[in-house]
């Protein structure tokens, strides 16, 4: 049954090696080299897929990238299925299955096709208009309207390939393959330049390769001899890196550029296996050469969408590169002279033309004349003005065009045919060059966009350039690489180029039929279904800039970004405005050029590596031991330690009042600690800190502050004096990176003067705190020979000490309220300092705890946390944290913030404690706090930051800003919640041990 | 994607740094003797030009140094670096 239009063997298919393939669950033959879109050609299938709106038969269209109906899902239901892949891009491989989209249940009968016939009532703007009332049906309405519309399916299963990147630097890149691309990386090469070149497509060369029209040569050759000769020599130069299957998606400013490279897409199931499925190129070019060529554009006319509807250029393509004809009764419908070579590409190979439908008047190029000569009839100034075939073009009805272009007269000529070439002349491919912030110039004679102003340094040769003829390409290529690559001779100079191509084309929009505008279907983007009725719909509804017609009618927006549509959009919208073209400007180009895979952009940061955490060096001990694990920061943190299938609370309760009662540890690893020395060194912490320096003592250490310029606080953290001149300071864990940052800033910047030096020590030292009223009597089993005694180590020192032969600092500064040491050893004895402390304490019931039980416990005593108890609007002031604030200093960061009227205000919100009446209701952090209960609305005073029930109190407590709250101690508030409101008083946030006796304990 | 001739290490990729806003915008040495609308001034007031602006850059993932640019926002360009405290070029 299936008929085989396999006309004529051609050197890019391998005939030896025959490919079966599945479409739509049905087996067919193609051949290597083949894609998907030829093989089905070959075997006469030319309905592929369903338009998004109406659902409309569509067949294949085109031959490359710029595709926009044949989109099909490939290997559905498999793990390595792709939705919306072009069947032109495809290469067919054994095994290899594909589907329409866009259809149910099948595309042979569409349910959906019912659309096209109530199209009458999806005007643009559909949408927009009918599905706004009631507003709050939305979502009910969208939730139909998705499962209605919408393309391919993703895969649900994980994607079993492998992804990579690669950085390339090379002095130049050269964009496309075509003739002008290989003779430009060829030149760049030869000439020293290290080139890369690097090509969409799996074959080198091109439209040029197929190019066999006779009435043009280099040399004395057709070009595809020619330029085939020249791809040869490619090999031997060195210099060249090639690169095919290979597409660039985007081209950012200072010649960066992002390429696809595909390696398995076209292998069989069994050789993907364990390959790198596609690579994501970064490429940084000094110079970048684009030879990105041209696309053919379509007509516009009533009808143009059926399959069976092709590019004139596609057509040719398919029968001199792939040897398949797409129908068995062709005709060409053109406006210059393009149409006629691929009419002879046909008719050379004993392919019936039909006949050629030009709006022209005439041309007197030899290739029409050969056309005449081989008795192909030619309808000079006439329209197509409707198609017939449902499922494939059956026929076409021409008529006369009149003279000035907009309507039709005569009679009607009808011309059965299964297979229409469309030519509408061809449309530079500048999106890769406007995505780099170059601009833009309209060419009114050409009727095209060019490029005009370079904002890098690039060249655009070929016809992405505006060049058309063989010998005006090699002409200006020649020039440009001379002047791009600052040359005086290439291999451009000796060629000799015969031509006869006629350049004559008569640009029309939009082509008049003989029934009115709102009776036809012109498609101008055939992927979303917009036509040019839609864009002038939008005109008279008052749509005026192109972006905006652009969203309105979602022309432009599909897959395929109007790669073919766009310019005809712009054309009508320009015609029916009154204005020009080159006044109205395009639509932006975005990347990617064609759509890319989720895998190449994510490369190999999945799994494990998709977010990169920092352990400390107990971190083993803590999965041992069953500890739950927080993220702070990049870290991964100690959170609690369940026991015997505790809750996080019941853990927490019990690791609070161990601390308290006997001892715990900490593993304090992650504060960030900044290694300061320099003779500067204590001014410059006078300067960075709230509070005075220069007096603390060798071997002292001292809680610091520090603010933003705007007197808000920033961090905080111990500093102990280690030297003369040498500080360390610590920071919160997650301010660690910034707090350096701000530092050498303002070291830099401000205060270049001074002499200090900063380095980064968080990860060389591992922390072990212990605290608890037994912590001194394990510190003197670990370490037996150190005074411990308060007079020798009292609170807020340091002392150096050895714990066997390993080096180490204790600090005796306490987060908790207890008595309390910071052992720090060399990170890569954390563990065995960890192991030991625990060893030690056995008989004291050591406890491990986390970050859970250190918020409980600092939040006992009233301690902040900057970020939880702080956001970024809290000054010192306002946490009560007066004390801090050294009045005597005459400058520090933010201290003359502290004196802005906005930050004296009385009212500000401040850090109060807040006791629940039921002292067994723990309110919720973030909860808000009112005054009042029986007003609406109420002002908000505050909310609570920091909420937990101490098991040491036997209550619930909490830490809330409060606007005005200093004032309020003791007075009742509310925190309304869901169900139910909670009355609240006003408490010293110091819950624990005021007099702070403990510490010495 | 800038690349951007840090003063000290070369051309990098915008990757490796960090924008750090307006530059020569220097601290006041007398903060106590400034009124608020001086310190706010100071504080908070920031240009935000279309064309040619100088701003601070620091090569964070790379030696860590603040040096300044002259970038024209419009398009991008870097017309100039320099390093901290050298004169800004004449426009």
């Amino acid at each position: 049954m299936n008929k085989n239009l396999r006309v004529k063997s051609s050197e890019y298919i391998d005939e030896t090696n025959r490919i079966s393939f599945k479409f739509n669950g049905k087996t067919y033959h193609g051949f290597k080299g083949d894609t998907l879109a030829s093989a089905l050609l070959a075997n006469d299938v030319h309905l592929v897929g369903r338009s998004f709106k109406y659902h409309r038969p569509r067949g294949i269209m085109t031959s490359g990238s710029e595709e926009p109906n044949a989109i099909v899902q490939i290997d559905p239901g498999t793990n390595r299925t792709e939705p919306n892949v072009r069947a032109t891009e495809v290469e067919i491989y054994e095994g290899l299955e594909a589907s329409s989209q866009n259809c149910w249940p099948s595309v042979e009968f569409d349910i959906g096709g019912i659309n096209n016939f109530l199209s009458p009532f999806f005007p643009a703007g559909f949408y927009y208009k009918t599905f706004m009332w009631p507003a709050s049906f939305w979502e009910k309405y969208e939730f139909f309207i998705r499962h209605s519309a919408g393309l391919g399916k993703s895969p649900t299963s994980s994607d079993p390939d492998i992804y990579d990147h690669r950085n390339i630097h090379c002095d130049v890149l050269v964009v496309g393959a075509g003739i002008s691309g290989i003779l430009a990386a060829k030149n760049a090469a030869k000439n020293n330049f290290k080139t890369l070149l690097v090509d969409e497509k799996n074959e080198l060369g091109g439209s040029t390769v197929y190019e066999n029209n006779e009435f043009n040569k280099i040399n004395n050759k057709i070009p595809s001899e020619w330029l085939k000769k020249e791809i040869e020599e490619l090999k031997n130069i060195k210099n060249l890196e090639i690169k095919t299957r290979t597409s660039v998606a985007a081209y950012h400013q200072y010649n960066y550029l992002l390429a696809r490279e595909n390696l398995t897409d076209h292998l069989e199931a069994k050789d993907k296996t364990n390959k790198i499925r596609q690579r994501l190129l970064k490429i940084r070019a000094k110079k970048v050469i684009l030879a990105t060529g041209a696309l053919e554009r379509p007509l516009i006319f009533n009808n143009n969408d059926r399959p069976g509807i092709m590019l004139s250029s596609a057509i040719k393509k398919y029968s001199e590169f792939y040897g398949v004809a797409c129908g068995s009764k062709n005709v060409f419908f053109t406006n210059n002279d393009s149409a006629y070579e691929s009419a002879l590409s046909l008719y050379n190979k004993g392919i019936n033309v039909e006949a050629i439908v030009d709006i022209r008047d005439q041309s007197e190029s030899k290739i029409v004349k050969k056309v005449k000569e081989a008795g192909i009839k030619i309808y000079w100034s006439h329209s197509i003005v409707d198609t017939t075939g449902y499922k494939r073009l059956n026929s076409i009805s021409i008529m006369k065009l009149s003279n000035d272009g907009t309507s039709v007269t005569g009679s009607k000529i009808s011309i059965l045919c299964d297979c229409l070439g469309v030519a509408g002349g061809w449309t530079p491919a500048v999106h890769l060059y406007t995505q780099s912030g170059s601009k833009l110039k309209f060419d009114e004679e050409k009727q095209i966009f060019l490029p005009n102003q370079n904002t890098s340094e690039q060249i655009s040769v070929g016809s992405c350039g505006g060049d058309f003829r063989i010998d005006e390409i090699l002409k200006n290529l020649n020039q440009k690489l001379k002047d791009t690559l600052n040359i005086n001779e290439t291999d451009l100079d000796s060629i000799k180029v015969e031509i006869d191509q006629e350049n004559s084309k008569r640009n029309i929009w939009l082509l008049p039929s003989d029934k009115p505008l709102g009776k036809t279907k012109p498609f101008v983007d055939y992927q979303n279904d917009a036509t040019a009725k839609d864009i002038k719909l939008a005109l008279r509804e008052g749509f005026r800039s192109i972006e905006h017609v652009k969203r309105y009618t979602t022309t432009g927006m599909g897959t395929d970004q109007g790669k073919l549509g766009n310019m005809h959009a712009l054309g009508i919208i320009a015609d029916t405005a009154g204005v020009k073209m080159g006044e109205l400007g395009t639509t932006t180009f975005r990347p990617p050029y064609t759509p890319l895979t989720f895998g190449t952009i994510v490369g190999r940061n999945v799994g494990k590596f998709f977010d990169i955490f920092r352990r400390t060096p107990m971190n083993d001990w803590h999965v041992e031991n069953k500890a739950e694990f927080e993220n702070v920061g990049q870290w991964k943190r100690a959170w609690y330690y369940p026991i015997n299938g505790e809750t996080m609370h019941q853990a927490v309760q019990r690791e609070s009042k161990a601390a308290r009662e006997s001892a715990g540890i900490l593993d304090a690893s992650t504060l960030g600690k900044i290694d300061i020395q320099g003779s500067d060194a204590s001014e410059f912490l006078n300067r960075v800190y709230t509070n005075a320096w220069s007096k603390l003592a060798i071997g002292k250490c001292r809680y610091g502050l520090m603010l933003n310029e705007d007197g808000m606080v920033y961090d905080d953290g111990v500093t102990t004096r280690l030297g003369e001149n040498h500080y360390l300071m610590t920071t919160t864990t997650g301010g660690a990176a910034n707090v350096l940052g701000k530092l050498e800033d303002y070291l830099q910047t401000e205060w270049p003067e001074l002499d200090v030096y900063l380095t980064s020590v968080t990860d060389h030292y591992a922390t072990a705190s212990l605290c608890g009223p037994n912590s001194k009597k394990i510190i003197k089993k670990i370490i037996p020979d150190l005074d411990l005694s308060d007079e020798s180590f009292p609170h807020m020192s340091f002392k150096e000490a050895k714990i066997g032969n390993i080096q180490c600092r204790i600090m005796r500064i306490s987060f908790t309220g207890e008595l309390s040491y910071e052992i720090n050893v060399q990170a890569s004895y954390g563990k065995d300092l960890w192991k030991k402390c625990i060893e030690a304490g056995k008989e004291f019931n050591i406890t491990p705890y986390g970050t859970e039980t250190m918020h409980l416990l600092r939040a006992e005593k009233g301690f902040i946390i900057v970020g939880q108890d702080t956001d970024g609007t809290m000054t010192p002031i306002d946490l009560q944290m007066d004390w801090i604030v050294s009045k005597k200093k005459y400058d520090f960061i933010g201290k003359r913030s502290l004196y802005r009227s906005d930050t004296m205000k009385e009212d500000r919100k401040q850090l109060v404690g807040l006791l629940t009446e039921d002292p067994n209701v723990i309110l919720e952090e973030g909860a808000q706090i009112v005054s009042e209960l029986n007003k609406s609305p109420v002002e908000m005073l505050g909310h609570v930051t920091s909420s937990y029930f101490s098991p040491n109190l036997n209550k619930s407590i909490a830490l809330a800003v409060v606007r005005g709250g200093k004032d309020m101690m003791g007075k009742q508030l509310f925190v309304p919640m869901e169900n139910k409101n909670i009355n609240v008083t006003v408490a010293n946030p110091v819950f624990y041990d005021e007099k702070n006796e403990r510490l010495n304990a | 994607m800038f690349l951007i001739n840090c003063p000290y290490c070369g051309e990098r990729d915008q990757q490796e740094f960090k924008a750090g806003g307006e530059a020569h915008i220097e601290r006041p040495k007398q903060p106590t003797e400034l009124s608020d609308d001086e310190w706010a001034e100071y504080l908070f007031m920031r240009k935000n030009i279309k064309g040619i602006q100088f701003e601070r850059w620091n090569h964070s993932h790379g030696c860590r140094k603040w040096f300044n640019m002259v970038r024209d926002t419009s398009n991008d360009e870097i017309k100039a670096i320099y390093k901290m405290g050298e004169k800004p070029p004449a426009q």
